[in-house]
């Protein structure tokens, strides 16, 4: 079983996560202690309310610093997303600057942009067996503005296009929330393991 | 675009299912991690448990079957029932809620929406407030389960909760509640244009057509309903289809896991 490093920052619902992903075969450990990083072969970083916050929690146990040294696969899921970039919007809060660009509030209204919207994907590998314009399940204010388009594997609408999901090599982010998507999250958790085992062969 | 949800409630009592009429004479309705999956399966994009007891016997349960049902749930579900505090909405939200309702609390003290918003974000933070029509024509809010009112006008409250962390409104008509006659959609609308954040319409749903209109003529983004689904006299699948004939913008979950 491909072993997962599901990082605690202090904010937000693991259990959900964890549970989605052993679902999908994951051998799932959650940790907070950078040196536990070691033995994963992937790392999902998750997250809810805002980048400062998560920002902080990674602060206070070097899990910043471990997150920028990390190349293996990494999966950031919402506010997990949006700490890949340089700063947010939000109270300006500076993120983890592993992808360039900004973490912007959406135009849309109502806002929080709440419940299931249509994920646009360009084929990324992350979406394999999901058609284009699935709906997934969001719940957040604020999205990604990459500088680097090429790093944009899905867009979705709210009063006006917004970035959903981000490739930067073996970064991926989604700004959903795959383990509360049904099938179709499932799914992109599966795939995600899936290139996970695929580049631990390859190696 | 952004689909409207439908949202079975789950009132828990004991750890198992209830319904009563206008919030009194309880009847047993079930399982509750049983009807969560049923609901799953025929297409509810959210789930509501509503912990009607909230007694400080009766916490330990809850948190159990919270932790129970966020293990299975392939969808996102809301907990409510005497939240009072920061650290009881961690509990439940550690327990592996994704949203948590706030009510009589945070109208004794409304500062209790900021720091939760500040402790876990807004859109965790749903603020219930449960509403009766005044001779006016207006509406006052009513705490303690609908057993209390305080004179303190629904429609303003809605607003004030929002711009103080609420990142939802779960709105319920005391008068409906039970009632099957509808939901209020003068009520809906007068919330709808005072709040920017998603307004979920609660009480009085009889059947698909009082969905329709919630969603599209009183601005509702979500709709909750109780007893309808609890006794098959309609299923999520058959009100979705309505939805979408209705041209209003729904998720038909077409393939399976």
């Amino acid at each position: 079983m491909t072993a997962v490093a599901v990082v605690d920052h202090g904010a937000g619902n693991l259990v959900s996560i964890a549970a989605a992903l052993e679902r999908a075969g994951a051998d799932v450990r959650i940790v907070s202690d950078p040196d536990a990083l070691a033995d994963a072969a992937a790392v999902v970083l998750p997250g809810v309310g805002a980048v400062a916050a998560a920002m902080r929690g990674l602060r206070r146990t070097g899990m910043d610093a471990a997150l920028a040294a990390w190349d293996g696969p990494l999966l950031g899921i919402c506010v997990g997303l949006q700490v890949f970039f340089e700063r947010s919007e939000e109270d300006g809060a500076v993120g983890l600057g592993l992808v360039a660009g900004t973490v912007e509030r959406l135009s849309g209204r109502p806002l929080p942009h709440m419940g299931w919207n249509d994920v646009v994907h360009d084929g990324d590998p992350l979406f394999a067996g999901i058609p284009p314009g699935e709906p997934f399940y969001f719940v957040h204010s604020y999205a990604p503005v990459p500088d680097d388009a090429a790093v944009v594997a899905a867009t979705t609408d709210h009063g006006g296009s917004f970035v959903s999901a981000v490739r930067a090599g073996r970064r991926v982010g989604v700004q959903f929330h795959p383990e509360r998507s049904g099938w179709a999250g499932a799914r992109l958790l599966e795939n995600f393991l899936a290139e996970v085992e695929g580049a631990a062969d390859a190696a | 675009m952004l689909r409207k949800r439908v949202i079975p409630c789950l009132d828990v009592a004991d750890g198992r299912v209830v319904k009563g009429v206008n919030f009194v004479d309880l009847v047993d309705e079930g399982d509750p991690v049983e009807l969560a999956a049923r609901y799953v399966d025929e297409g509810a994009d959210e789930l509501c448990f509503l912990d009607i007891t909230a007694s400080h016997e009766g916490r330990g349960t809850l948190l159990e079957l919270v932790r129970r049902t966020a293990e299975t749930l392939t969808v996102p579900f809301t907990v409510g029932g005497g939240v009072a505090s920061v650290d009881d909405m961690r509990a439940v939200l550690r327990a592996g809620a994704d949203k948590v309702t706030v009510n009589t609390a945070a109208v004794l003290r409304p500062r209790l929406l900021l720091d939760c918003a500040e402790a876990f974000g807004r859109q965790c933070v749903v603020l219930a407030i449960d509403a009766k029509a005044r001779d006016d024509g207006t509406w006052e809010v009513y705490t303690h389960g609908g057993r209390r009112e305080t004179g303190i006008d629904a429609v303003a409250w809605a607003a004030t909760g929002a711009a103080l962390g609420a990142g939802e409104i779960l709105l319920t008509s005391m008068d409906r509640d039970g009632t099957k006659d509808g939901y209020d959609l003068e009520l809906l609308r007068a919330v709808r244009a005072a709040v920017d954040v998603p307004v979920v319409a609660s009480g009085g749903a009889g059947e698909p057509d009082h969905m329709v209109a919630a969603l599209r003529d009183g601005g509702a983004d979500a709709v909750l309903a109780a007893s309808i689904f609890h006794r098959r006299e309609h299923s999520v699948g058959e009100v979705k289809a309505r939805l979408a004939e209705a041209g209003i913008p729904v998720r038909i979950p077409g393939r399976a896991a």
